[in-house]
């Protein structure tokens, strides 16, 4: 196998794997074609490390005489140092790690030889389908279709093969809208508000141009979804500027005179390589050791990356505004509207619609708003925190969502049912993972890689009752209202479940989680006791009363 | 006054008429409405400061700030009406006699016995027992008896027993305001001690035998070490001026066995600024990211709140884990070594860590040490250059250490937010001026009520759901992380924007905790009584098949226990007592009537982004104008797109 060339030393003993908050522990290192495997010989406790390469962010190696270290940085934000006797031992072993951590080939990536352990009770791969989704939408209204207009990926490669159109727009004028828009990305319904049937849509930019192109098809596919006399609002997340710019490179914004019923907002949402600089210098901040408060603030202050959460936020809470209070239906796009689009869309979705919050609801809104409408994961997520490519493709665009929907979650925190492990399983599962959901950039290339043939689906692993129950949320009560955060700075915080977890010691808040759960336990199991006496006594005193009639 | 508006602070659109009352110790806002006619109460001694700014169309705006950092917008339609208030306020907000403050007036309704028992709740007598002195090492002495030695201590003052009156007045005379080392707080498991004075009158050269004495004396009370820690909480700077001035610190060579340790606090000028200009961070409308935590860490806040702490745990581990006293001073050894010994003690001894327990060391590091309250906080009127929010940063520290520790403290935040509260307020007599003596001569316990004996009665209300007695957490020693964890220390919005209540969590944890803790401890008493019918049943059906005679009575029996039962608990009565919690009534309720409540919550929560405006057209275009705009941080109603948003109004 060609892993095995890679490998020049699969094995060195007496290795010295150091962890913050942890005691050095000795023990041997293995290198397989995926994994790094570090097992310590003690035997009073032994344990072992097993870190994916692909999780594997950077790799830096010193020696000192020949004991080499290597630091080993990952995605997930940790760092490890390992000691190494023996130069030729640590060299080769550096140069192995980072060969197999950056392997160009999707297909050599472990998804394609991970063997699950476990039984596979529902096929993730087939969990959330858009024919499902579609038929609770034709269940409260039928104004909407199910186009299969590109099937073969051909009408738009970053879309699914069926999307979700108004009723009165037929294919022929979706391959005219697709030609007016960015990358062929027409707008799509995202979100059906039941309360009031407003819409959310989502679209990349129009090709307006300087010359200020309009499309019929367009205007008439986007007022479909508006009541008689009620206007819209669409949000672009760009700011004025840049989408006036953008229409020298063809680009554009819908203009007023063509689309009166309209009105636009700019907000202002970073993208690539603003996000990904704004991701290296907080983790930067967190990991800085010196011993300065004013420096901490200030480098948590010049990572932008609160500011970055606050803009999204926004920008969300608005859509959502105009949807349940306005009473409007909201398109929402920004140049290519796969990421801060994404993020506005379903942001919104987990102010408006309960469903979001639960677990299932949540994995069906990752899936339908991030997967299949075309989040190019494997490009953004290629590197983390600690890469020094410049790669220009790479942005925590995800990683964003899921802060944000950590600082709602903080906010409400009897409103969700799954709890923050869940979100930092889902970003671990973005960067680095065993399963396929997360490979490739749209729908298009999973299908051409095969992968619900050949890999195993997150989902049918996370949603067995033995995973489920560390990410459910002890406080948990389905609330079926719409959830509005609050978006001031005194509000926001740093997610230290991510950014932090390497570097602050958890002991006492875990302690804190555990209390929380068996407090609540306690609870229900008196319930259950109660109402299982108080049916016992119902039952003896009906016999006793039919006895006495008797 | 009439018609007066009442701006919200976050949104000058938003705004509620009504009517303003001057009373002799509040300031009462009534909202104009027939139902539920909200209002405002503001007691007079709350009153930081009053600024009339310059009238506008539509009136005379008065602005009150508030020392619980309640803010007060209000327009006041003439002139001189505004005039009036405002100078009536200056005067009633700044009494000039004790007589004057609302403690004196406060009555709540308690008999004299009851009243009397609430001063006996804390008992310093009893506390230092239960540390476990007086012993072979330390006693009482009477040595200030009648304040005669220094009328800033206590009376009772415990001391090393090898140190004679004849030592102890000779230290006092060596030590400013002549404030001895005495004792604060001892370690019964090793006889390690903290021990509390003021700088010694050293200057470049001056010695004194006995303070040198004093200090020995203290090192051989703790056998098992050789040495003493002496910690001066003064920058290095700061102490080496007071040199000059004849003050200063100890010299290592004059004092045997001494380790002497700066840890740079800065003074309560330096803390005074500092908490202004964080105030002002937390006033700004709309700022941005960068504004805020540009603010926050220009203000030094948090770094000054670390300082203190980093001092509490170099104490804190030298007392645990070396088992070597210390000496802590400061300048006048009543503000940052208050500070300091008390977290120390805090971090020490879990007792200090249950409710009745921080009463008590509050009651002994701050009041009976003779911190001065009157001046810090501003109670009469006085020397502004005297206040600054000492005790503010210690309740602050014990913040900080709840969020790194949830399971660790028998109370909860609101605990010491209310004691923050009636630090200023002046409603009880516990704080009320500089020192015990003042204390006594006003004769405050037989005029005044206990702030420990309100807070012990309502204490259900102050209870931490995670802490249990048995916990680990809350066992021995807490160690916080020091350095380099600065990310530990947060801003603390429940104290600072404690009545913005739109900036907080929507649901709290805490209640949700309470409300489970409270019903679960309903079921355990249904479950014995439920258990009890039970075997009543089935004891009375094995009857029932013996003795069919008796059916009669036994059936009333039985009627009568069920209409018992029914009265007690029933299923319908759980859920109705739930809705009395705010974070589970949201959820719990019947969907129409619930869904209400949480956006009426939601739009008059003050919330400056989403619902700062109660009609809900309004409430979208202030979102829109408040968010950033075009990657700089000024709002968007100073940027081009204006043209959109103004049209978006109009919607």
């Amino acid at each position: 196998m060609e892993f095995a060339e890679l490998i020049k030393t699969p094995r060195a003993d007496n290795v010295a794997l150091h962890r913050p908050f942890y005691p050095a522990v000795e023990g041997t290192l293995c290198l397989t074609g995926h994994h790094l495997i570090f097992s310590s010989r003690r035997q009073d406790n032994a344990e072992e490390l097993w870190l994916l390469h692909s999780n594997i962010d950077s790799i830096e190696k010193r020696f000192v005489g020949s004991l080499g270290t290597i630091i080993i940085k990952c995605k997930d934000l940790r760092i490890i140092q390992l000691d190494i006797p023996g130069m030729e031992e640590c060299l080769n072993i550096a140069s192995s790690i980072e060969a197999l951590s950056t392997l160009d080939s999707v297909t050599l990536m472990y998804p394609f030889f991970y063997r699950p352990m476990f039984e596979i009770v529902e096929d993730g791969w087939r969990s959330f389908l858009p024919d499902q989704e579609f038929e609770l939408l034709s269940s409260v209204t039928d104004e909407w279709r199910l186009s299969c207009i590109n099937k073969e990926f051909s009408v738009c490669p970053s879309y699914p093969p069926v999307v979700i159109v108004p009723k009165s727009i037929d294919d022929e004028a979706l391959r005219k809208v697709a030609m007016f828009r960015h990358g062929s990305r027409f707008p799509v319904l995202s979100y059906y508000h039941k309360k009031n049937g407003m819409v959310m849509m989502r679209s990349s930019q129009p090709l307006t141009g300087t010359n200020g192109r309009r499309c019929k098809e367009d205007e008439k596919l986007i007022n479909a979804t508006l009541r008689p006399g009620k206007r819209g609002y669409i949000i672009d997340t760009r700011s004025l500027n840049v989408a006036q710019q953008a229409r020298a490179k063809g680009g554009g914004f819908e203009q007023e005179a063509h689309y009166p019923q309209w009105r636009r907002i700019h907000k202002c949402i970073e993208r690539f390589h603003i996000l990904q600089e704004s991701l290296i210098k907080l983790v930067e901040a967190c990991n800085d050791q010196s011993h300065n408060m004013d420096r901490w603030l200030s480098k948590l202050e010049a990572s932008n990356w609160l500011t970055h959460i606050k803009e999204i936020l926004t920008a969300a809470c608005l859509a959502a505004q105009c949807i349940d209070r306005e009473g409007a239906s909201v398109l929402v796009h920004g140049t290519e509207g796969t990421d801060s689009t994404l993020q506005v869309t379903s942001l919104a979705q987990i102010i408006l619609d309960p469903r979001c919050r639960t677990i299932r609801g949540f994995e069906s809104l990752v899936v339908r708003e991030w997967l299949q409408a075309g989040h190019p994961f494997q490009q953004r997520c290629a590197q983390s925190a600690y890469s020094n490519s410049k790669q220009k493709w790479e942005a925590p665009v995800f990683l964003l969502f899921l802060d944000c929907v950590w600082q709602i979650l903080r906010q409400f925190p009897c409103s969700f049912e799954f709890n923050e492990q869940f979100l930092i399983m889902l970003f671990e599962h973005a960067y680095a993972s065993q399963f396929g959901t997360f490979l490739g950039n749209n729908e298009n290339e999973r299908s051409k890689l095969k992968l619900p043939q050949k890999t195993m689906s997150l989902w049918s692993w996370v949603n067995r009752s033995e995973e489920l129950s560390k990410f459910q949320n002890p406080l948990f009560e389905a609330n079926s209202l719409v959830i509005w955060p609050s978006v001031a700075p005194q509000s926001l915080q740093l997610w230290e479940g991510v950014f932090l977890r390497w570097n602050r010691p958890s002991k006492f808040l875990d302690e804190a989680q555990e209390e929380m759960i068996s407090i609540i336990r306690y609870n229900k199991e008196l319930q259950a006791k109660v109402n299982a006496l108080r049916r016992q006594l119902a039952e003896m005193e009906t016999d006793e009363r039919m006895q006495e009639n008797l | 006054v009439e018609n007066v508006r009442l701006l919200d602070r976050l949104s000058s659109r938003k705004a509620t008429l009504g009517t303003l009352y001057l009373t002799a110790t509040h300031v009462i806002f009534v909202e104009n409405g027939s139902e539920g006619r909200k209002e405002t109460w503001v007691l007079h001694s709350q009153i930081s400061s009053i600024e009339k700014q310059a009238t506008t169309a539509t009136g005379c705006p008065l602005l009150i700030r508030c020392k619980n950092f309640q803010v007060i917008q209000l327009v006041i339609p003439q002139e001189r009406d505004c005039h009036d208030v405002y100078i009536s306020l200056i005067r009633l907000a700044r009494p000039v006699k004790y007589e004057e403050l609302y403690c004196f007036s406060f009555n709540p309704k308690l008999d004299k016995e009851e009243r009397e028992q609430g001063w006996k709740l804390v008992d310093l007598t009893e506390e230092y027992n239960r540390m476990g002195v007086p012993n072979n090492y330390w006693q009482i002495s009477d040595v200030n008896r009648d304040y005669g030695v220094c009328d800033s201590y206590p009376t009772e003052v415990y001391v090393p027993k090898s140190a004679t009156a004849h030592i102890i007045v000779g230290s006092s005379k060596f030590r400013s305001r002549r404030r001895f080392p005495a004792l604060s707080y001892y370690c019964k498991d090793n006889n390690a001690s903290i021990c509390r004075s003021s700088q010694p009158l050293s200057g470049f050269s001056a010695r004194c035998l006995e303070d040198e004495q004093m200090l020995q004396a203290i090192r051989k009370a703790n056998p098992g070490s050789d040495f003493l820690y002496v910690v001066d909480t003064r920058p290095k700077l700061n102490a080496m001026a007071n040199r000059a001035a004849g003050k200063g610190y100890e010299n290592e060579d004059n004092y045997s066995n001494i380790k002497f340790q700066f840890i740079g606090i800065e003074n309560i000028h330096v803390m005074r600024n500092s908490l202004q200009k964080m105030l002002e961070v937390c006033e700004l409308k709309s700022p941005s990211m960068s504004d805020f935590l540009w603010g926050l860490e220009n203000s030094g806040w948090l770094k000054h709140i670390k300082a203190i702490m980093d001092a509490g745990i170099f104490i804190a581990k030298a007392v645990a884990e070396e088992g070597v006293s210390v000496l802590v001073h400061c300048s006048d050894g009543w503000d940052r070594t208050a500070q300091v010994c008390s977290v120390a003690s805090l971090l020490l001894d879990p007792y200090y860590r249950t409710m009745k327990g921080f009463m008590v060391l509050i009651e002994k590091d701050w009041v009976s040490f003779g911190h001065k309250f009157n001046h810090r906080y501003g109670n009469l009127d006085g020397d502004p250059k005297e206040i600054s929010p000492v005790i503010d940063q210690f309740i602050e520290c014990v913040w900080q250490l709840m969020e790194q520790f949830p399971c660790a403290f028998e109370f909860n935040e609101r605990f010491l937010i209310h004691i923050q509260h009636h630090i200023y307020s002046c409603q009880f007599g516990n704080f009320l001026c500089n020192s015990q003596k003042e204390r006594r001569e006003l004769k405050i316990q037989e005029r005044t009520y206990s702030l420990w004996a309100h807070l012990w009665k309502n204490r259900a209300d102050y209870l931490n759901p995670l802490y249990r007695p048995d916990h680990s957490q809350t066992q021995g020693t807490l160690h916080p992380q020091m350095a380099p964890c600065n990310f530990l220390y947060k801003f603390w919005s429940g104290m600072y924007n404690r009545f913005e209540k739109g900036l907080h969590p929507r649901q709290s944890v805490t209640d949700y905790l309470m409300a489970v803790k409270e019903e679960t401890q309903q079921l355990e008493e249904e479950l014995e009584v439920l258990r009890e019918r039970l075997a009543n049943l089935q004891k009375s059906q094995l009857n029932d098949n013996k003795a069919k005679s008796k059916r009669q009575d036994r059936s009333k029996e039985l009627g009568l226990s069920t209409a018992n039962n029914s009265l007690a608990n029933t299923p319908q009565e759980y859920s109705n007592d739930l809705k009395s919690f705010p974070s589970r009534s949201p959820s719990q309720g019947d969907e129409e009537d619930s869904a209400l409540i949480l956006t009426q919550d939601n739009l008059k929560s003050s919330d400056p982004d989403l619902s700062a405006n109660s009609d809900q057209e309004s409430g979208v275009e202030d979102l829109s104008c408040r968010s950033p705009s075009g990657g700089g941080c000024l709002p968007s109603e100073d940027s081009g797109k204006d043209s959109d948003e103004a049209v978006f109004l109009a919607v």
